[in-house]
C-alpha cells in the first residue's frame, strides 16, 4: 500500500488501483454522512477534486492521486457513508482506476513514511 | 493575538481526551472520542453534559425589581416588568434599525435580573448595558461563575436525585438548588430543544459538579459539534449566523418572543431601540422570512448555499444561514432566509451546491419536537 501526502491510500489490484482515505484522515473528518462519487469510466488527471466527502462538521474533496481513468465506484458509500468511519482502509475504497502513467506511483510514501508524515 | 482564555472545565476536558479548538476567544470541546453522531443522539436519548462557561452572565441589580425591570425594558423588546420571581425568558438586544444585537436570557432572581449573553458579543453588551442602565442599575459580569448545561430526557432523573427540588420545577424556571452540596442557579431550560437545566455554579466549584454530573451512566460529556445540530434540528437560532445586527426579529420568525405589553396597544408599548422599525415590519409582514429547509437528498446545505426558485437560471431567492446533516432527523437540515413570496411551508424551492441546483421543501421549524416539562 502506498500513500499520499493529502491523506489517501493506494492498492495495486491488477492493472488496477484501489483509491481510500487513511484510517487518520477518517478519525480527522469525524463521522462521514454523505458521498458523491465519480462516474465510472470518466478520465481525470492528478489532483482534480473527484469524490466529495461531507462529515456532520464539513465538506471537503478527494483529489485524483494520478492521472488516468475511473473504472469502478464504491455505490455502496453512497447509501453507508459511516463506512468511511468503520473501515477507511477496508470495506470502505472510493473508486478503482487505470493509471495512464504508472511511474507516477513511484512519488509516494510507504507506510513507514506515511506514519512518520502525520506524526 | 490574544491568547485563548479557558474555561474552569479544561483540566476536566482534556481529561476526557476532547478535541479542542478556538470558539469566541475560548479553547473549547468541539467534540470528545465518542464523536459528534454519537454525541448528538445521546443528549436525545439520555443526556448530555455540556461547559457553555464561555457565555456571558450578568447580574442586574437596583433600587428594587421594578427599577431594574423598566430600565432594561428600554434595552429590549420583551417584557421584563411582567416576569414572576423564579422565571425566565428568552429575548434580544435591538439596534435603532431593529436589528438584533444579540440574543439572550433573562430571569427574574429576586429583585435582580439575571442575564446569560452569547459569548461573542458579551462585552459589547455589557457596554450596551452600561452605557444605558448606569448609575441607576448596577451591572456585574459574573466572571468567577462557569455555566453547565445537562440535557436530554435523562435530565430530569439525574438532577431530581441529587435535589429533589429540581423535579419540581417547569420550563423556564430559575431555582437555587444545592446539587452534591454545591449551591447553584439553576434554569430548566437549554439550547437543545430537550427537557434540561442550564446550572451557573462558583468557577471552583465547577469542575466537582461536572463530575458529579457525569458519574451518573446517563450522561456523556458533549461538545460544540453536537450542541450546533442539536440546536439547529431544534429551529433555534445562533447568533452571527442566523440573526445579526441587519436581521429584525419578524424576519427572523421571533415574534413570539415580543410580548403583547410591549407591542403596539400594549401597557408599555414600544421604547425599545428600533421599535419604530420592528412595528412597521409587524404591520406589513417580513420582505424575507427564516424558515426551515428541508434537502430531499442526502447532501447537507451549508451555511451560505444561495437557494433559488428554478432548477436553472434567475437570481437567488433565499440563502441558507445554518445547514448541517441532522442526526435524529437521519439526513440533511438547514434553515434560512427567504423572500416573502416564497416561504409557505411546502414550497419546493432548489439550493445550489457545488454548482448543481438539488431540491429542498421549505418546512416548518423545529424538525423534532421540543421535549420542554411545561
Amino acid at each position: 500500500m502506498k500513500f499520499t501526502e493529502e491523506h489517501e491510500w493506494l492498492r495495486v489490484e491488477g492493472d488496477e488501483i484501489v483509491v481510500g482515505i487513511t484510517n487518520h484522515a477518517a478519525e480527522q473528518l469525524g463521522d462521514v454522512v454523505f458521498v458523491e462519487l465519480p462516474d465510472e469510466g470518466i478520465t481525470v488527471s492528478k489532483d482534480d477534486e473527484v469524490v466529495v466527502i461531507e462529515s456532520v462538521k464539513a465538506a471537503s474533496d478527494i483529489l485524483a492521486p494520478i492521472d488516468g481513468e475511473i473504472t469502478e465506484v464504491n455505490s455502496a458509500l453512497t447509501d453507508t457513508p459511516s463506512m468511511v468511519n468503520d473501515d477507511p482502509q477496508g470495506e470502505a475504497w472510493f473508486f478503482k482506476m487505470k493509471a495512464s502513467d504508472p511511474s507516477q506511483m513511484d512519488d509516494f510514501m510507504d507506510e513507514a513514511a506515511y506514519q512518520k508524515f502525520i506524526g | 493575538m490574544t491568547e485563548l482564555k479557558r474555561t474552569p472545565l479544561y483540566d476536566l476536558h482534556m481529561a476526557q481526551g476532547a478535541k479542542m479548538v478556538p470558539f469566541a476567544g475560548y479553547e473549547m470541546p468541539v467534540q470528545y472520542p465518542m464523536g459528534v453522531m454519537k454525541e448528538h443522539l445521546q443528549t436525545r436519548e439520555a443526556a448530555g453534559l455540556f461547559d457553555v462557561s464561555h457565555m456571558g452572565q450578568v447580574l442586574l441589580s437596583g433600587a428594587s425589581w421594578d427599577a431594574v425591570a423598566k430600565a432594561f425594558e428600554a434595552l429590549v423588546p420583551q417584557d421584563v416588568l411582567g416576569l414572576e420571581d423564579g422565571r425566565q425568558r428568552y429575548g434580544f438586544f435591538t439596534n435603532e434599525e431593529g436589528g438584533i444585537e444579540d440574543d439572550l436570557m433573562f430571569a427574574r432572581r429576586g429583585q435582580d435580573l439575571f442575564v446569560v449573553v452569547n459569548a461573542a458579543c458579551k462585552e459589547a453588551d455589557i457596554d450596551r448595558m452600561r452605557a444605558a442602565l448606569e448609575p441607576g442599575v448596577t451591572i456585574t459580569e459574573l466572571g468567577d461563575r462557569a455555566l453547565l448545561a445537562l440535557q436530554g430526557p435523562a435530565a430530569e432523573d439525574v438532577m431530581a436525585g441529587l435535589d429533589p427540588r429540581a423535579g419540581d420545577m417547569r420550563f423556564m424556571d430559575l431555582r437555587e438548588l444545592e446539587l452534591g452540596g454545591i449551591a447553584v442557579w439553576a434554569s430548566r431550560s437549554g439550547y437543545t430543544g430537550e427537557d434540561g437545566w442550564e446550572i451557573s455554579v462558583p468557577g471552583d466549584e465547577a469542575t466537582r459538579l461536572a463530575e458529579l454530573l457525569l458519574a451518573s451512566s446517563e450522561v456523556a460529556p458533549i461538545g460544540l459539534g453536537a450542541r450546533d445540530s442539536l440546536r439547529l434540528e431544534a429551529g433555534l437560532c445562533l447568533y452571527g449566523n442566523d440573526i445579526d445586527a441587519e436581521t429584525d426579529p419578524v424576519a427572523a420568525a421571533l415574534t413570539w418572543a415580543i410580548q403583547k405589553a410591549r407591542r403596539p396597544g400594549g401597557a408599555r408599548a414600544g421604547g425599545f431601540p428600533g421599535a419604530e422599525a420592528v412595528f412597521q415590519a409587524l404591520e406589513h409582514g417580513p420582505d424575507r422570512k427564516r424558515v426551515g429547509l428541508l434537502p430531499d437528498g442526502r447532501a447537507p446545505m451549508r451555511a451560505g448555499t444561495p437557494v433559488f426558485d428554478r432548477q436553472e437560471g434567475g437570481d437567488p431567492v433565499g440563502i441558507v444561514t445554518s445547514g448541517s446533516f441532522g442526526p435524529t432527523v437521519g439526513g440533511p437540515v438547514a434553515m434560512g432566509y427567504v423572500d416573502a413570496e416564497h416561504h409557505e411551508t411546502g414550497t419546493r424551492l432548489w439550493g445550489e451546491v457545488r454548482g448543481k441546483r438539488l431540491p429542498l421543501t421549505v418546512a416548518k421549524l423545529p424538525f423534532v419536537a421540543a421535549n420542554f416539562k411545561r
